[in-house]
């Protein structure tokens, strides 16, 4: 029924590490003597597997390696996977910003991308010039440019302004402007990388709406990356999840959703101590979800719970208390909470539907009240909230703050 | 063999590899992008003036104010010949077309530098930037040209030595190997710059030594001993000095040096060319 747009065929990217330029003329040289006569690249063989959490030895990372996919005419495709996992670097190569190191792409109409909003706009002009200015470099011909002006304006509210340098803009408008310009695109393939990130929310509940309209009237193909999962869940018919450079898992949306964040909950964390620094210390947390399997990424309505061991010296006496403050990644305190202590193990629990998406960690002290203070352990437990639920995703790239409060209203005139 | 038979069963309007055709300069698919060059030429000119008073008429200004300085310094002080020729003409003429040869070169130079930015997010063929530099110098140049035949006008009328004659037919030619040969050393140049960044300090200084090393402010014939070889190597110096013949009518012009140098622009070229292709597909990597 539907034919093959975009086929990807074992393709690879490898980047170097460190320093550019210096050191590597004999490196280059090596390289350029295996090209001529012929043999594989010696580097691409050594390169490691793009995976941050190991230190690699070697200089040469494959950012992506062996990725195979093939995307129909039609689809709406949601690409997934962790920061760094090569999501931005697949966009880019589909994009042509950069080449491959191996394997090709085939692909069938044309493609236009949007890395970023409003590329090439130029402060100095005004918004009509930068409309056309803009448009030509996502591939607009003027004419196309000229017929879609009246609609890219209105979408994006600024009339009053458009012979205004942009440089007198404010920023949402700015963003309003270059969004509305990409938005009126016509190309068989459109490629986005988390732009939605922007604008008032309003704005992107318009600019969600305008993909829709891309995908399903126009019967377009979208090629989507995003960390917002309830938008990639409402958006996309078909999801590719990328781990360490490579595909993990592709198919229906909710499917690699469900794969995508049950691997984001096994991973370490919580604290081990390993030489007592006094006569009462902290041995060990952990993090863990209600199951009590040890995780540090938990949905919005999850409870997370805190172990602690607590090593308490025999014979000692006194007042002694555990307070556990729980701060945003800002390192903002949000609450803490108190309770008294003897040797033994004590468990935190925090309800979910409380914090709201982000990560946390945090600060542990063992003391005496204005007396002395035995341990303090900063910054510790790092833990995410994934925000999974519908209902903020309206408010998606907005800051509604850390906490969670069900107010009552009530309409009393 | 087994790549030809699946393309029969799929038909393909692209391929992204790793390795492509070096010579292929996709002429095709740079004319598809004709508008963003056209583009790119109305930024300049609209970006440059905006909020400058005296707005486009620093066209006018610039090449003016540069003559009055080297009448100041090299003809009065170091009391340089100019032929016999006025010489608000004879560095006017000199200025003029050296400022359309040197700015093409510096910006052309510096492009994957300066659109780093651009290039690393959107993909439009590379070419056009160079491209649309090298028009909107031209277009620069028509303008300021424009000045140099009203002064020229000027001095016809007085009683002076100048000569237009036929030659000026060779204008187009003149231009549009001076264009080439920007362009084409500027690609090569840029394609070293992105990597050895270095190169970008010596830019400047090449680009004034290179202008001593072409008879700008003083005529070839006025070179003699160890150094006329330099300048004769030099690509430039019979554009300008065939410039300068055929609209005052004084200086060397020669057809073997003039057929030289477009070879030699051809040559350069053709290595720019190649250097740019190679680069562009790598340099947002490495920039």
């Amino acid at each position: 029924m539907s034919r093959t747009i975009i086929k990807v065929e074992d393709v690879g990217k490898l980047y170097k590490l460190g320093e550019i330029g210096t050191g590597t003329i004999s490196h280059d040289l090596n390289r350029w003597w295996a090209r001529v006569r012929g043999k594989d690249d010696p580097v691409s063989k050594i390169g490691e597997q793009n995976d941050r959490t190991i230190k690699g030895k070697q200089d040469w990372v494959w950012a992506l390696k062996n990725i195979n996919f093939e995307v129909n005419a039609g689809d709406v495709l949601g690409i997934i996977g962790r920061n760094g996992a090569g999501k931005s670097t697949l966009l880019k190569i589909l994009s042509k910003v950069t080449s491959p190191s191996s394997g090709q792409i085939k692909i069938n109409g044309r493609i236009a991308s949007l890395l970023e909003v409003g590329t090439g706009f130029h402060p100095e002009l005004t918004g009509r010039e930068n409309i056309f200015l803009n448009g030509a470099i996502l591939g607009m011909s003027k004419n196309e440019i000229r017929s879609k002006f009246d609609e890219i304006v209105d979408f994006a509210g600024v009339e009053r302004y458009i012979d205004t340098p942009v440089k007198r803009y404010s920023s949402g408008m700015y963003v309003r402007l270059a969004f509305a310009v990409a938005a009126f695109l016509e190309p068989e393939i459109l490629i986005i990388d988390e732009v939605l990130a922007v604008g008032d929310a309003e704005f992107q509940k318009k600019c969600l709406g305008r993909m829709k309209d891309v995908s399903s009237n126009d019967g377009r193909t979208v090629l989507f990356v995003s960390h917002n999962m309830s938008a990639i869940q409402s958006l996309c018919t078909k999801a590719l999840y990328l781990k360490n450079g490579s595909v993990q898992s592709m198919g229906r949306v909710d499917d690699v959703m469900m794969d995508y964040l049950a691997s984001m909950r096994t991973g370490e964390s919580g604290y081990v101590r390993k030489a007592p620094p006094s006569q009462l210390y902290i041995s060990k947390i952990e993090v863990r979800n209600e199951l009590g399997s040890v995780v540090n990424e938990f949905s919005h309505s999850e409870s997370v719970i805190f172990e602690f061991s607590v090593c308490k010296e025999k014979g000692m006496t006194g007042d002694q208390r555990l307070i556990v403050i729980v701060q945003d990644q800002l390192l903002r305190k949000i609450f803490a909470n108190e309770i008294n202590i003897e040797n033994g193990t004590y468990t935190l629990k925090l309800d979910g539907r409380i914090l709201s998406k982000g990560a946390y960690s945090l600060n542990c002290i063992l003391y005496t009240p204005a007396v002395t203070q035995y341990d303090f352990i900063e910054e510790c437990c790092n833990f995410n909230i994934i925000d999974t639920d519908e209902s903020f995703a309206h408010l998606e790239g907005f800051d509604y703050g850390v906490v969670i409060n069900k107010g009552k209203w009530e309409k009393i005139l | 063999m087994t790549e030809l038979k699946e393309g029969l069963s799929e038909s393909w309007t692209e391929i992204i590899q790793p390795r492509k055709n070096l010579l292929d300069l996709r002429l095709k698919e740079l004319w598809r992008y004709r508008d963003l060059v056209l583009m790119f030429v109305r930024r300049d000119f609209v970006a440059n003036y905006k909020q400058t008073i005296l707005g486009p008429a620093w066209f006018f200004i610039q090449p003016l104010l540069t003559s009055l300085t080297y009448i100041l310094i090299f003809g009065r002080l170091a009391k340089l010949s100019t032929d016999g020729l006025p010489m608000i003409l004879f560095y006017l003429a000199g200025v003029t077309i050296w400022n359309y040869f040197s700015e093409t070169l510096n910006k052309t130079a510096t492009v994957f530098k300066d659109n780093a930015q651009i290039f690393g997010k959107v993909y439009f063929p590379r070419l056009s930037m160079p491209f649309s530099i090298v028009l909107s110098n031209l277009v620069r140049f028509v303008i300021q040209f424009m000045l140099f035949l009203l002064v020229l006008i000027w001095y016809l009328f007085g009683k002076n030595n100048v000569h237009p004659n036929l030659y000026i037919l060779l204008t187009p030619v003149l231009v549009f190997l001076m264009g080439l040969l920007a362009l084409g050393l500027g690609m090569v140049i840029s394609a070293l710059t992105t990597k050895y960044r270095d190169l970008i300090f010596l830019l400047t200084f090449g680009i004034q030594l290179l202008m001593f090393a072409t008879p700008v402010i003083y005529p070839l014939s006025s070179v003699k001993g160890p150094f006329q070889w330099v300048i004769q190597a030099n690509p430039m110096s019979a554009i300008v000095e065939a410039f300068r013949y055929a609209y005052l009518g004084s200086g060397m012009f020669s057809w073997y040096s003039l057929g030289i140098s477009a070879g030699v622009t051809v040559l350069i070229l053709l290595a720019g060319t190649l250097v740019f292709n190679r680069v562009e597909k790598s340099f947002t990597d490495v920039v």
